[in-house]
């Protein structure tokens, strides 16, 4: 990337930063906007009910990379909100994991999930375990603990690799209710196919606020629909200007989609 | 071609195929067996990740750059290296994350976490950006939807396949557009959008499913060809 070009991605990272800035700062203002309905969102809430009312265990695995991935905070994130359900039950939730930082955020996120229910003394830290950094060992102990404990509701989300359908399946063969999200492309159709409801891609960190109902995290997701119209808006006029450019050969068509191309320039 | 039974006499290939047989047993229902595989294998991996972890991390970036004779452990002959003090930075968070096992101190452990999202988050938003945002958007809008045939006219299929690409990228960023009002997917847009994701969740299920095929046949491979000699 040239020095030039770094110039572009300077602009455009400030404006889809300002749009995300203004979008908070109008939640917390008052005008949150509404979440649309996410099913996975109704079918968390479902499963856990469906699971404490059979005496069985939640299980809620927060994917199998460390902190410094988006998608293991976004489950974090997810978790408080689950941990509160299950303790507002009376049912035991049970989060195995495969680092020792995400082990010791779920604990936190755990703790203060079941203090806003009023059941801070029903949590122990024990039920979130650490069990390997391998994901394949990971997976294995905890198939075996699916099988072994027979939960009645099973959550994974945040980031899978390979272990994505291992885990589905084994909620499935003991007939848990399973909700997946991850914005992990490859692994979606595994979750898709094995689980009750997925959350796709962005579903996942708009799941995380709109079950947290915090205005910042509200906020947030207006400003990155707002990111997402810039990226639509730029796709169409970029696209009809390379199209007639192609076509017609004109001069100042050809121009504005040069425009386009030097400011989306990143090689 | 199927040869006549030749059993390996290889202690590391009985080990591989017994493990393996452990773990299919798991496809008939729980048992003792794969409780043992499974627990070897936990305990394996968390030693090796362990290990891995000091090897690669702990010495070389926290250890010897604080106590350079300390590489004269591993090999005698080895040149010093100069002392780099900026590891005490990483050394102290490290140490931070074990005061959780001090009730008292444990508040001290938020620190390295803090730190940890605070630099993952400001260092993704520029590479997001500029590889998932800018390079995708421009990447998608290529030459347009008319793509010239090298003998004049229009490439029917090249441009068929870029408009594809570029109505569904469309569509499928107005379904993961999350804040507005009504159900779960209002507009038609969202709809193609939604319809968009699932044909390519399809294509990418069947290819992942070839993968984890050729997965099979290898360790099939293992069984019958390394361990009882059969292929």
């Amino acid at each position: 990337m040239s020095p030039v070009h770094g110039w572009n991605v300077a602009l455009m990272t400030l404006v889809l930063v300002t749009l995300v800035a203004i979008g908070i700062r109008r939640a917390r203002h008052g005008h949150t906007a509404a979440v649309r309905t996410l099913p996975g969102i109704a079918t968390i809430e479902r499963a856990v009910a469906t699971s404490v009312a059979a005496g069985r265990p939640v299980f809620f695995v927060p994917g199998s990379r460390d902190l410094d991935n988006m998608q293991t905070v976004a489950a974090v994130a997810l978790l408080e909100p689950v941990a509160a359900m299950v303790a507002e039950r009376d049912g035991r939730l049970v989060v195995p994991t495969n680092r020792s930082m995400v082990m010791e955020a779920a604990r936190t996120a755990c703790r203060k999930g079941y203090a806003d229910a009023g059941c801070a003394d029903a949590w122990h830290d024990d039920q979130v375990l650490y069990i390997s950094d391998d994901p394949l060992g990971f997976v294995a102990q905890v198939d075996g603990m699916i099988v072994r404990e027979k939960p009645g509701a099973c959550f994974f989300f945040g980031f899978f690799a390979s272990e994505s359908l291992l885990l589905a399946e084994g909620g499935r063969q003991v007939g848990a209710i399973q909700v997946a999200g991850t914005a992990s492309p490859v692994q979606l159709p595994f979750f898709v196919a094995a689980c009750d409801d997925t959350l796709m891609g962005e579903e996942l960190f708009a799941a995380s606020a709109s079950l947290s109902g915090d205005a910042a995290l509200l906020g947030s997701l207006r400003g990155q629909d707002l990111g997402k119209m810039v990226a639509v808006s730029l796709l169409v006029v970029g696209g009809i200007a390379a199209t007639v450019a192609t076509v017609t050969g004109w001069g100042f068509v050809h121009d504005m989609a040069g425009v386009l191309d030097v400011l989306l320039e990143t090689r | 071609m199927i040869h006549p039974l030749a059993v390996s006499h290889d202690f590391g290939v009985w080990v591989g195929a017994l493990l393996t047989l452990m773990v299919f047993s798991f496809l008939y229902r729980d048992n003792p067996f794969y409780k043992f595989a499974e627990h070897v294998f936990v305990g394996v991996s968390a030693a090796y990740w362990m290990v891995i972890g000091f090897w690669t991390t702990l010495w070389p970036r926290v250890i010897v750059p604080l106590i350079p004779e300390a590489s004269r452990i591993v090999s005698s002959d080895t040149p010093l290296p100069e002392r780099d003090l900026s590891a005490v930075v990483p050394a102290v968070l490290g140490l931070m994350m074990l005061s959780r096992l001090v009730p008292r101190l444990s508040g001290l452990a938020r620190w390295p976490t803090a730190f940890v999202l605070g630099t993952t988050a400001g260092y993704a938003v520029v590479r997001y950006v500029r590889s998932d945002f800018m390079h995708q958007i421009q990447a998608t809008i290529g030459d347009g939807v008319l793509i010239p045939a090298a003998g004049g006219g229009w490439n029917v299929a090249e441009s068929l396949a870029a408009l594809v690409t570029l109505s569904g990228t469309i569509f499928g960023l107005i379904y993961f557009m999350n804040t507005r009002r009504g159900g779960t997917v209002t507009t038609p847009a969202a709809r193609i959008g939604l319809l968009v994701l699932m044909v390519t969740f399809g294509a990418s299920f069947g290819s992942a499913v070839m993968a984890r095929i050729s997965l099979l046949v290898g360790r099939l491979q293992e069984l019958l060809g390394d361990w009882l000699g059969l292929l």
